[in-house]
């Protein structure tokens, strides 16, 4: 683990929308996000699908759709405005500085080039290593995720491995730039559960080798649980709430993360699961006043009317709810 | 104990693995059922788990009725399900009906919602036309839909509601006997509380049977009663839901309970990672087959093939260590 922290990603007051039929309808779908990550860190960001998170992370890269567009706010990388730097500078950026790791490890490798070839190509590309040095590190690699024998599969296609594997080998291109940011987009669902165990754990090791930081996005708070230092919980295109997983798990102050927090089945315990009434909203088509006023169960009349603000909590735990405004006055 | 509504015996499903070409010869079988006996209570929720490839979809198959087993035999209210012809297989298939993984791809988009749940009703003749219209709002609501979405297509849902819909298919029929093939698996957090909701208040109040298979663990254990863990084509372990998550017995039941995910941060599991993946089903070890992935291999589980064996009440278990 690295001791000296440093702030390695801060993500500041971002907007980001999509345009569709020619700017007549606009959808929202980053509404003024913050969060900050140290080196070394992991994060997870939790919410359920449209909320947002997978456009934060393509936002991030700076990998928007043609229809989306990062309207106004900074994103500062390892000391740099990442909103500033040129579009080649970008592409130097990625691959050689941060990662990604996809869902699907089939739609992300190329059928038609050998792991060898794909494993290399961040490394030879961004850190100019060629030849024997070349191979040498993409051995290295896939012996770090625990590819058996890689002097022979690094020869083979994509198609002649299991799915747990192609998502090591994913995993390990992801590291062959020599990345301070890996961003793991859902990146266990396609796994069996036995797999996914060795997956998590084969990511936390080599975090911990390399020092590197993760952003998690997932639906799954287990994961979180297991993976994560800190979490921030998105609803509608905005984090409702960050803090530490401990905090969250021990004291969440939103109701929308102690809803979801209570909807999981747990093991041993057959009680009634509760239910958050409705369904996540349309981002097109926002409530007014906080998004979750609909399905919330403490929604007063202000909720309807008016957005509430971020309210902070000594320990850097943060919620955007009314009802924490009253929490923080009574102290 | 009252007589099970659905009862496998020793079944069995090997599909042949050709060399290929015109006169192909068959090099081997696939045994994705391979010796399995369960039984289905009225009322009652079965549980199956297990990784990919571990044959549960190939047993809801079986009991499907849209593979026929090698050997084996299903008993449905006593009677043999091979044997039945004619308007008792349709009775049969009418009593058991199934809802799948994927509300996208299971409910077709041509169709209207009322089209698609009436079809059961229309190909079984059950009722008049009329009778049918108020049999499709009635089971529209019971899924917690209004009875005038059947004018609607399935785009117009979103997941949880289209899974819903799918529901509502399978009670069309007045089912008995449900098989859920991972019913919540594509489905947001939020909505699978939903429909895992929806399917125990059904449950209780028509009293149908359900087979609910799924390969997450605590979602299985939530919603059943009994629950038999697959492993390459066998059970390996059958118990009680709750004996099973307190007392799991066999090191593939440990392992799959270990590799679940904490539902909190300072929940300290004890951490049995197994290593390797799941041996292909053509060519599984021999004895136990879990013994190449076995923390605890012995000699003996690599020549010998355990049997299940009561190590408790309604606790059943194949491995030499008990």
């Amino acid at each position: 683990m690295v001791t000296a922290t440093k702030t390695l990603l801060k993500v500041k007051d971002l907007y980001a929308q999509f345009t569709g039929f020619g700017g007549a309808r606009v959808v929202r779908a980053i509404d003024g996000i913050n969060f900050s990550l140290d080196q070394g860190e992991t994060m997870g960001l939790v919410g359920e699908s449209g909320c947002g998170k997978t456009t934060t992370c393509h936002a991030i890269f700076r990998l928007l759709p043609p229809a989306g567009r990062i309207v106004s706010g900074s994103i500062e990388f390892d000391g740099q405005d990442l909103m500033q730097v040129s579009d080649g500078e970008m592409r130097n950026i990625r691959g050689r500085d941060m990662g990604m790791i996809l869902q699907d490890p089939m739609a992300s490798l190329d059928p038609l080039f050998t792991i060898m070839d794909q494993v290399a190509e961040p490394a030879h590309h961004h850190r100019g290593i060629r030849g024997g040095t070349l191979r040498e590190r993409v051995v290295d690699l896939l012996r770090s995720v625990r590819i058996p024998s890689p002097e022979v599969r690094m020869r083979e296609f994509p198609h002649q491995m299991s799915g747990g594997m192609r998502q090591r080998i994913v995993g390990a291109i992801s590291l062959s730039g020599g990345p301070k940011l890996i961003v793991a987009d859902e990146p266990t669902t396609n796994l069996d559960v036995t797999i996914q165990l060795q997956y998590l754990n084969l990511l936390r090791d080599l975090q911990q080798e390399t020092g590197v930081s993760l952003i998690f996005v997932t639906h799954n708070l287990g994961i979180v649980a297991k993976m994560c230092d800190k979490v921030a919980v998105m609803y509608a295109g905005k984090i409702v709430e960050q803090g530490s997983v401990r905090d969250i798990y021990n004291n969440p102050r939103h109701p929308y993360t102690q809803a979801l927090i209570q909807s999981i089945p747990r093991l041993g315990n057959k009680d009634p699961l509760y239910v958050i009434p409705g369904q996540p909203p349309n981002l097109a088509e926002l409530p007014t006043g906080c998004a979750f006023h609909p399905r919330c169960p403490f929604a007063t009349e202000k909720c309807i009317n008016e957005e509430p603000p971020y309210v902070s909590f000594g320990d850097g735990q943060e919620s955007k709810c009314w009802l924490s405004v009253e929490d923080a006055k009574n102290g | 104990m009252a007589d099970a509504l659905l009862e496998a015996q020793d079944l069995r499903k090997y599909f042949p693995v050709t060399s290929g070409g015109m006169f192909s010869r068959v090099k081997g079988y696939v045994k994705a059922v391979d010796g399995v006996s369960f039984s289905v209570y009225p009322g009652e929720t079965l549980g199956v788990v297990g990784e990919s490839g571990c044959g549960k979809t190939t047993t809801s198959k079986l009991v499907l009725t849209q593979e026929a087993p090698t050997s084996g035999s299903l008993i449905f209210k006593g009677k043999d399900v091979a044997q039945l012809r004619g308007r008792e297989l349709k009775e049969y298939r009418q009593a058991v009906q199934v809802v799948f993984q994927d509300p996208f791809s299971s409910l077709s988009p041509r169709m209207r919602v009322g089209d698609i749940i009436s079809e059961p009703l229309e190909v079984h003749s059950l009722m008049s036309r009329q009778g049918i219209k108020n049999h499709v709002g009635e089971v529209l609501e019971l899924v917690g839909l209004p009875a005038d979405v059947s004018r609607l297509f399935p785009h117009e849902f979103s997941g949880g509601q289209r899974q819903r819909i799918a529901i509502a298919r399978a009670l069309a029929t007045n089912a008995e006997l449900i098989v859920l093939d991972e019913p919540v698996s594509a489905l947001d957090v939020s909505i699978r509380a939903h429909i895992l909701t929806l399917l125990e208040e059904l449950q209780k109040e028509l009293g149908i049977s359900y087979v609910f298979i799924g390969h997450d663990l605590a979602a299985v254990a939530h919603i059943s009663d009994r629950i038999a863990v697959m492993y390459l084509g066998k059970i390996v372990e059958t118990a009680e839901s709750l004996e099973l998550s307190n007392n799991p017995l066999h090191p593939y039941t440990k392992a799959l309970f270990a590799a679940s995910l904490p539902s909190h941060p300072d929940e300290d599991r004890e951490e049995m990672a197994i290593s390797g993946e799941v041996p292909s089903a053509l060519n599984p070890p021999p004895g136990c087959h879990f013994h190449t992935r076995c923390p605890y291999y012995m000699e003996r589980c690599s020549e010998e093939e355990p049997r299940l064996k009561e190590v408790s009440q309604s606790h059943t278990v194949a491995c030499f260590l008990y």
